[in-house]
């Protein structure tokens, strides 16, 4: 029977204890945050010396495990879809250096785009690094893929890639474990010392090795227990679903019994001779894979013999956003389901800053410092602060990706829009804002910055934020002078005087960067309750 | 035995509760259960809906299909509406009807009642009166899931219990209370259908 009630992220967190690891690497990220998490909460974690804080960004967190395969142990990287992007450099290159230890790396997607700002597909990363890919049905098959992974990691000494979704990530449910907990590796570092320099003369070798086993991969691909063949009688269609989406062709046959040939994918490359089998058998072929049309492109192309293809790319399924039963029924000519129709009434609820929140405060004075100035010259960043966009603040005008708010800021001063404004979060300025600062400083860039410092990683539930009480440090490093780092409350009370000290600071023909600092709201509410639980405990 | 129940309300109002519950009492009895629930930005205040599946057999998705709910649960009156696309023709609304407001265009109170009202099947009830009554505000969502019980199909005692396990690190006293506040929900739809 179910021993473990988990979600996605849960069980993924759960299979790499139980397989050996060593260390998790990450940054947080919805909705990949809950697995670093689960392994920080695990006593198991803790007793066995399993490296589990966070990282200072994705790059950081992909390098640190790369290092850690070197030396032979097991290691995983967790990240949303967008923190691939980050750590795209070391990720690509890990493929040509190859793993010693087993090394996976767990990128969470996000259809529809719950929590992000876009919906890319990592599937197209694996493929363009050429490693082996996984993409789990279920809680069990996360947890089974993880084993497999590992294994296959340490076997083929390569990299694997676990693409989840966030249904996969945040839905919750039963998982069996394995009986036996495996050992973590012993210290062994790569029997080649030279494996990891990726001198142009190593590298062309290392790429030609990865190539050679690319084939091999794909072989692979045809006899993993992930990737079934399911025959059925009707060859009118064929069904390829991919990870997650098979539940959903499964939701609409409540038998269970599908009358199509289906080809099940939970490993990539895709196996080429099961495709061939479904193309030779079957009059037309449906694919259904949340996320990109990445196999459906992949069989119209490869296969080129006229073959019919249905799926996102001729509008059979969406060409965007998550998937879910009534659009798999649709697209399988049977009928759609649905109930009473919203009321009219019904507004919609958009998230907001929390009554209480200090952001609030740094952007009513924020725009009070402006209103004077034409609109349209406040930079942001991607954290609670970014819901400043919406009413009743408006105060910001973009939100493109971590660490831009003070880079756009330069480049928009450069091309004279003067003064220029960057928003970002403290943890956001530690995971890729520091950069970018040093450029502005570089330039004596006429930008003033304000990073809200609350002390914590909010969006994503509080995590430690890696530069916390380094802030100023930080900033004077980089060569900001110290008269233009002001420390403000964002309080009510102090209104007028936070409005006196930015507007200085607008004038200022130079980098400024202002810290409104006060702690999370959250964040207080969270600290205070385990203070209160303590207490009790101690009486 | 197989339920669908969309759970409904604001960030931060504690639906997910209210799932464990549930959740804990159908695999106390061998029940298969997929549960998807909501993170990130949507907590802060935002609408949030968690899909719970309950079921004897084997579930395949984790989402539920449109018109397929047998129930939506809803501690705010609003939001019991925003899910009506999901719910069968012979499902129930069970919500609260105090209104959660933290949105400038807040509808009248009375509107969404009359919204309410027209669903065929639904149970609306005052949760924090009658957590009030029952010794605390703060058993408002033990409450709604008392007044969801009995369509639940599952015995009464097995509530009870779960309640007694989400609860337990908690202390006698709020496990008491939560006990009388699923009690009062369960009667409460009891005298009402």
């Amino acid at each position: 029977m179910q021993n473990l009630l988990l979600l996605g992220d849960e069980a993924i967190a759960q299979a790499a204890m139980d397989a050996g690891l060593s260390g998790i690497y990450a940054y947080p990220g919805t909705p990949s945050t809950e697995i670093t998490e689960y392994v920080q909460n695990s006593r198991f974690a803790a007793e066995n010396n399993i490296h589990s804080t966070w990282s200072a960004n994705e790059k950081t967190a992909m390098e640190s495990a790369l290092g850690m395969s070197y030396a032979g142990k097991r290691t995983m990287v967790c990240m949303k879809h967008v923190g691939l992007n980050v750590a795209a450099d070391p990720f690509i290159n890990s493929a040509i250096t190859g793993a010693n230890g087993g090394i996976l790396v767990v990128s969470a997607d996000d259809p529809s785009m719950h929590s992000s700002q876009n919906e890319q597909d990592s599937r197209f990363y694996g493929k363009f690094a050429l490693v082996p890919i996984l993409e789990p049905r279920d809680q069990q098959e996360a947890y089974d893929m993880v084993h497999y992974g590992f294994d296959f990691s340490e076997t083929h000494k390569v990299p694997v890639l676990m693409r989840i979704t966030t249904r996969m990530a945040h839905s919750r449910s039963g998982v069996k474990r394995i009986n036996k907990v495996r050992k973590q590796n012993e210290l062994k570092l790569p029997s080649d010392l030279r494996q990891f320099v990726l001198l142009p003369s190593i590298a062309r070798k290392r790429y030609k090795n990865l190539l050679r086993d690319h084939a091999l991969f794909i072989a692979e691909s045809e006899i993993s227990p992930f990737n079934k063949y399911m025959d059925g009688p009707d060859k009118s269609l064929g069904i390829i679903v991919c990870g997650i989406s098979y539940n959903y062709l499964l939701e609409n046959y409540t038998d269970r019994k599908l009358p199509n040939p289906v080809l099940k994918i939970g490993q990539y490359p895709m196996p080429r001779t099961l495709v061939e089998k479904m193309a030779d058998e079957c009059d037309e072929i449906l694919v259904i894979e949340d996320g990109y049309p990445i196999v459906e492109e992949l069989i119209k192309g490869y296969l080129g013999r006229g073959l019919k293809v249905k799926g996102r790319l001729d509008g059979t399924l969406p060409r965007d956003g998550e998937l879910n039963p009534n659009l798999v029924a649709v697209a399988l000519g049977k009928p759609d389901t649905i109930g009473l129709p919203v009321p009219d009434l019904v507004v919609s609820r958009p998230p907001s800053l929390c009554s209480g929140c200090p952001h609030i405060d740094s952007y009513y004075a924020l725009s009070e410092t402006l209103s004077a100035l034409s609109n349209g010259r406040v930079f942001s960043d991607i954290g609670c602060y970014t819901l400043g966009a919406l009413k009743p603040y408006e105060a910001i005008n973009s939100c493109v990706d971590m660490g831009a708010s003070i880079t756009m800021a330069k480049g928009a001063a450069d091309a004279g829009l003067i003064p220029a404004v960057a928003v970002i979060g403290d943890s956001t300025f530690t995971h890729s804002g520091m950069t970018g600062l040093l450029d502005a400083v570089n330039d004596k860039s006429p930008i003033t910055i304000m990073i809200l410092d609350n002390g914590t990683t909010a969006m994503t539930g509080g995590q430690k934020s890696p530069g916390f009480g380094k802030i100023e440090d930080i900033c004077k490093g980089l060569g900001v002078e110290e008269a233009h780092i002001r420390v403000l409350k964002p309080l009510k009370k102090y209104h007028e005087e936070n409005v006196a000290i930015m507007k200085e600071e607008l004038d200022y023909q130079g980098v400024s960067v202002l810290i409104p600092r006060r702690e999370c709201i959250v964040a207080i509410d969270k600290r205070m309750r385990e203070k209160f639980k303590n207490k009790k405990a101690a009486h | 035995m197989k339920k669908d129940i969309i759970l409904a309300g604001v960030g931060g109002q504690g639906i997910i509760s209210i799932a464990s519950i549930i959740g804990f009492a159908a695999l106390e009895q061998g029940m298969f259960l997929k549960q998807s629930e909501v993170h990130g930005m949507s907590q802060r205040g935002g609408d949030v809906m968690s899909n719970l599946r309950i079921s004897k057999n084997e579930i395949a998705s984790d989402l539920i299909p449109f018109g397929k709910a047998d129930m939506i649960i809803s501690v705010e009156p609003l939001e019991s509406l925003r899910y009506l696309p999901y719910l069968s023709s012979e499902g129930w609304v069970i919500t609260n009807i105090r209104p959660f407001n933290n949105i400038p265009d807040y509808p009248d109170i009375d509107k969404i009642m009359d919204e309410i009202s027209k669903v065929p099947h639904h149970i609306a009830l005052d949760a924090e009166a009658i957590a009030k009554e029952a010794g605390s505000v703060k058993a408002a969502n033990t409450v709604i899931l008392g007044a969801a019980a009995p369509f639940l199909d599952m015995a009464y005692g097995k509530l009870e219990e779960a309640v007694k396990f989400i609860f337990r690190k908690k202390g006698e006293k709020i496990i008491e209370l939560n006990l009388r506040a699923l009690k009062a929900g369960y009667d409460f739809t009891n005298q009402h259908l």
